[in-house]
């Protein structure tokens, strides 16, 4: 019966119009309750500190001078640098090593190159969170607790780098290298011009994971950071958290969240199409 | 013969930075820490003494290591369905070539741009008890007194889940954008041809639509997995690991690192826990893979 009455065409167009005003309807909900935190955020962010908790969904006076003591008392600026400068130099090293280490794995033949492979795979099984001890250790005797060394150097390089960038490399023809090689053109020249340009894409998505893995990260930083100068926007964020004493300006960490959150947004709007590419790129049958 | 050692050379040379990093990084520390592990030191492991390999089994069955594994056991089952049903869900229902799809994408994947610490601190403001926005407001008070006496988060009973909620929360935009992204790989004539064959929605979202996910899901699901398993900062900013004395957010992780932790100033009982922690991420690790395999060999 259904299927006949589906069949009339006003009754159809009706049903349809229902479903959609009922999607529609459903899907503004779930954005409201997924928007909540951001909202209450904001609107507490921009409200003198003492008229937050007074009908806290509701937004009240506007007033900047809560961001403006985030910036300069909670010193985001700083941490901002920090953590830019850290993310760059993390973003860059592991392009560099992985595009390295993937074309070694992919076109130069010497020994062990396979056990080689499965170790730097087998390093993946190892959670950040069982090295950190040791880490830390290493990192002090280096002379590198509180410094912008230590918070880059133990993530320099990454075999999931070298694991994606090989499977992209692999697609790459045997006989395209073996006529390169007849024409005299070495594994520089290869990797220059027929090799990179071809990983431009994936090396697009891996640059953003290993820029916001390393804006991030939390325990790290928090482990050797001891000095209010060198926090990243993490800690930084933790600590102006952990230091606001009063009623008055309970709400500057709260803009702080705001203030860590917009450059990351703005990286998000940027990379768009790399991040679906990166956040994937395990999900492929590999 | 010439041109093949100048290949050893070269891989020796494009290698050399990446092994050193995580050859120092990675497989040293792991290896000092099984080490260091037999061990109780003090913080900076300058000083230990030597209690044999049998201090891990002191410490795998001791009850603080018990009751973390637990509660971070409790917190992936709590964290990991629920995070991917509502990315499944919410995939779905946007998945519609409707007007104004593209922003309730953009508001499902928006919470990718929080970081722990943000994610952490916008939950903190919503929840905590005093100077929380929930606890001020007065419907909320009548019915749900717990959330402000004594707290969400301070509740024994309701902590876990609290911080739960706020993980789920924060990782909602991955498993958003990954399991769309699977939703536009689905081949459209597929799902036309359910279509005509009498399919109602329902049917073809258990019959067509998952099915066709089930790699996508088990990625998610994988990936939700190991962050669930390795969650600190959730932990560390709304609850420090507790309340006290319950510890009914003690993770494996906070465990090791946390501030309050019994374990912080002991290196040797750090490793310890540590190694035990890639253990367990381990055994996980090769069910999944085993889990993955299954569902190939089913599939092909």
């Amino acid at each position: 019966m259904a299927v006949e009455r589906r069949d009339d065409p006003l009754y159809a167009g009706r049903y349809r119009l229902a479903r959609a005003a009922g999607r529609y309807a459903l899907l503004i909900g779930l954005a409201a309750v997924v928007l909540l935190p951001i909202y209450a955020t904001l609107v507490a962010a921009l409200k003198p500190g003492n008229q937050v908790l007074n009908r806290p969904f509701i937004p009240g006076p506007i007033t900047l001078d809560v961001f403006r003591d985030a910036w300069t008392q909670g010193r985001m600026g700083r941490y901002l640098v920090n953590s830019t400068v850290v993310a760059v130099i993390v973003t860059a090293a592991q392009l560099v090593t992985s595009v390295l280490s993937a074309y070694a794995f992919t076109f130069l033949r010497f020994p062990l190159r396979n056990v080689l492979f499965v170790a730097f795979l087998a390093t993946l099984l190892v959670p950040l969170e069982s090295t950190l001890v040791v880490n830390r250790r290493t990192v002090d005797s280096l002379g590198w607790l509180n410094s912008y060394q230590g918070l880059a150097v133990p993530f320099l390089a990454t075999a999931f780098g070298t694991f994606l960038l090989r499977q992209v490399f692999r697609q790459i023809p045997r006989e395209l290298r073996e006529a390169a090689e007849m024409d005299g053109l070495g594994h520089l020249g290869f990797l220059r011009h027929v090799a990179l340009p071809l990983v431009r894409p994936s090396l697009g998505a891996l640059g953003l994971l290993a820029f916001l893995g390393t804006w991030n990260q939390y325990l790290w930083p928090n482990l050797i950071t001891t000095q209010e100068d060198m926090n990243t926007v993490q800690t930084g964020l933790r600590l102006l958290n952990s230091s606001v004493p009063d009623i008055e300006r309970f709400n500057v960490p709260i803009a702080g969240t705001i203030i860590a959150a917009l450059p990351i947004v703005g990286v998000l709007i940027a990379f768009q199409r790399q991040l679906v590419r990166g956040l994937t790129a395990g999900a492929v049958k590999g | 013969m010439k041109r093949r050692r100048g290949e050893v050379a070269l891989a020796t040379l494009f290698l050399a930075p990446s092994a050193v990093i995580l050859g120092t990084f990675v497989v040293y520390p792991l290896g000092r820490a099984v080490w260091l592990g037999r061990q109780r030191c003090d913080a900076q492991a300058i000083r230990c003494r030597t209690t044999g390999w049998r201090q891990y089994l002191d410490v795998a069955s001791s009850g603080e290591f018990t009751h973390s594994l637990w509660v971070t056991l409790k917190f992936v089952l709590l964290t990991v369905p629920l995070g991917v049903a509502l990315g499944l869900g919410l995939a779905v229902l946007a998945d519609r070539h409707l007007r104004g799809m593209a922003v309730f994408r953009t508001v499902f994947s928006s919470t990718i741009a929080t970081s722990v610490a943000v994610a952490s601190l916008m939950w903190l403001f919503l929840l905590q008890p005093s100077r929380g926005a929930l606890a001020n407001v007065d419907w909320i008070n009548r019915w749900f007194p717990v959330v402000k006496t004594p707290g969400l988060l301070n509740d024994p009973g309701t902590a876990l889940s609290a911080v739960a909620l706020s993980s789920v929360w924060a990782n909602l935009g991955f498993t958003f954008i990954v399991v769309t992204a699977g939703l536009q790989s689905i081949p459209r004539e597929l799902v036309e041809s359910s279509v005509i064959d009498g399919a109602g929605p329902w049917r073809r979202f258990v019959h067509v639509t998952v099915p066709l996910l089930a790699p996508t899901l088990v990625f998610v699901s994988i990936v939700l997995v190991s962050r669930a398993f390795q969650t600190y900062g959730e932990i560390d900013l709304l609850t420090s690991g507790g309340p006290q004395p319950q510890a009914s957010t003690t993770t494996l992780t906070y465990l090791i690192y946390g501030r309050s932790s019994i374990a912080r100033n002991d290196a040797g009982l750090q490793s310890s826990v540590a190694v035990l922690l890639f253990l367990v991420l381990l055994v996980v690790s090769l069910v999944q893979l085993r889990g993955l395999e299954r569902r190939i060999h089913r599939g092909s």
